[in-house]
């Protein structure tokens, strides 16, 4: 049976009455979900960036192949077809001895006095890969061709990276997942209070043949509100963090090889999940205490 | 219409309440069920409006069994049945004319439906004129008035009253039998549990005796017969 528009008037009006009868404890329980929601909205926040950060700099992990001094114009010619040849190769840029002593000297601002000496460098290839993964694979291979002296690539440290990553996504779920649990727990404590208190309405529904969903639904709504008026405060924190920590960070980054997320879609987006998080935090929290109470 | 066939009804903490009910309540009868404090009176009561469901057995009204509906499925039964108690179980908040239509609004009727029907029952048991009191306001017979106009303005077929007169003094209580009486004139079975001896003795109807889960007797027009 469909329900009827003038039903829903009258389950908002109940839940609303609701949540401002219990005031104190909705509050508790809007704040614990605040908290749990702010917290949640933080971690999204940092993990996601990471997440960017790792992708960009993944994406710019190239192969250094020093080429040996022996070896003249034609073997170095030969070299770069042989390279070019292999498999899940993307780009591959050849740099002199001399062009590598004079980034050398960009690099350290132009302080070390190499310049008059004799030209140790070597010269060499830089190579990427078209699939990032697939570096190490690549590296090794070229490492077998004639004519090359050694082949240097990030060796580990992206592994280091994604392994630091996984750990900091493991902790942070596990100490959101407490919360979360914390945060239902609480409200669904605030329902039951209401529960108890509207117990003789309910019984008498129960006698004249009201339907469980009909006795349901305020008290799911009402959790549904506490959720909501739990998330509007990390919503706004998150979004004025952001927004100054991206403003502030963002102009040293630029040129940088890596980003920060944009501003849109990723705060709609965070904001979206703190929301939704709140939401579900209500609904889970009013269904456990109302269970019990509906058994006929 | 309402038929009870080798009802057994045994609590977890061992408790025989019914140990093989029959019994069968024809349309528009009016039934007291009485016996001592213990007896099984109330499980035969409760099971009827399916508060509590039957061991083994079966009963039946208006050819659903009770001993097999679904839980999803109550609600629809309680729709055919008015159920009155002891204490009333009117809600404080609202006023007398909102306690009666708190029926109607939970199953949905429209508004037009809800304030016709509610004028009406509240005209038939006589307290129109204070429809906009509150239960603390009214004596306890008038309550009970308010909680019977609430249990008949959905039109059930059967009415289950649990010791209605057991808060009321005796004049009152005469009172809302005659309320009673009307509503059974109009063709509602009532079936009414009661220590009640004198409503029983001078207004006389079917008497069922429960005593240790079983009926010991079953009379048109019978007596109390316990000492009171």
């Amino acid at each position: 049976m469909a329900m009827k528009a003038r039903t829903l008037g009258r389950h908002f009006r109940e839940s609303f009455k609701s949540v401002g009868r219990n005031s104190w404890m909705s509050f508790a329980s809007a704040s614990a979900v605040t908290v749990t929601l702010l917290l949640v909205g933080v971690f999204v926040m940092i993990m996601m960036n990471l997440n960017k950060v790792a992708d960009d700099l993944e994406k710019d992990v190239e192969v250094k192949v020093l080429v040996e001094l022996t070896a003249d114009e034609k073997m170095i010619t030969k070299l770069e077809q042989d390279i070019k040849n292999v498999k899940g190769l993307e780009t591959i840029v050849y740099s002199t001895k001399e062009e590598e002593l004079e980034d050398l000297i960009k690099d350290f601002g132009g302080k070390m006095g190499l310049s008059d000496q004799n030209n140790p460098l070597r010269a060499a290839f830089y190579v990427k890969a078209s699939n990032p993964q697939e570096t190490e694979k690549l590296a090794k291979q070229i490492d077998q061709l004639p004519n090359t002296y050694s082949v240097e690539y990030g060796e580990g440290k992206i592994d280091k990276l994604f392994s630091f990553l996984n750990l900091a996504r493991n902790i942070g779920l596990g100490l959101i997942l407490a919360l979360l649990f914390t945060a239902m727990f609480l409200i669904s404590n605030t329902i039951r209070i209401t529960i108890v208190a509207r117990r003789r309405e309910i019984e008498i529904m129960k006698l004249v043949g009201a339907t469980s969903w009909f006795i349901r639904i305020p008290f799911v709504l009402e959790g549904i509100w506490i959720g909501i008026l739990g998330a509007i405060l990390p919503i706004v924190i998150v979004t004025v963090l952001y927004i100054n920590l991206y403003e502030l960070v963002q102009p040293y980054l630029v040129g940088e090889l890596f980003n920060l997320l944009p501003l849109t879609p990723f705060l709609f987006q965070v904001n979206a999940l703190i929301l939704l998080m709140g939401i579900f935090i209500g609904v889970w929290g009013s269904f456990m205490s109302v269970r019990k109470f509906l058994r006929v | 219409m309402i038929s009870m066939k080798n009802v057994y009804k045994k609590y977890p903490n061992g408790i025989v309440a019914a140990n093989g009910l029959n019994v069968e309540i024809m349309q528009g009868e009016f039934v007291y069920v009485v016996g001592p404090s213990g007896a099984g009176k109330s499980t035969f009561i409760k099971m009827m409006y399916r508060e509590e469901r039957p061991t083994s057995g079966d009963i039946f009204i208006n050819d659903i069994n009770l001993a097999t509906l679904k839980s999803k499925r109550v609600p629809y039964l309680r729709r055919q049945i008015g159920v009155v108690f002891q204490d009333f179980k009117l809600l404080p908040r609202l006023n007398v004319y909102e306690n009666v239509a708190f029926a109607l609004e939970v199953i949905e009727e429209s508004p037009k439906v809800i304030r016709k029907r509610v004028m009406d029952v509240l005209e038939l048991v006589g307290l129109k004129h204070k429809a906009r009191m509150f239960p603390t306001e009214l004596s306890g017979g008038e309550q009970q008035r308010v909680s019977i106009a609430r249990s008949i303005v959905n039109t059930p077929k059967v009415i289950i009253a649990d010791e209605p007169t057991g808060n009321l003094d005796p004049e009152t209580s005469w009172e809302i039998m005659k309320v009673f009486q009307e509503v059974n004139n109009r063709g509602t079975t009532i079936i009414m549990a009661t220590h009640n001896k004198e409503i029983v003795n001078t207004i006389k109807h079917r008497v069922i005796a429960v005593e240790g889960g079983l009926i010991v007797r079953d009379e048109a027009g019978g007596d109390y017969g316990y000492e009171s």
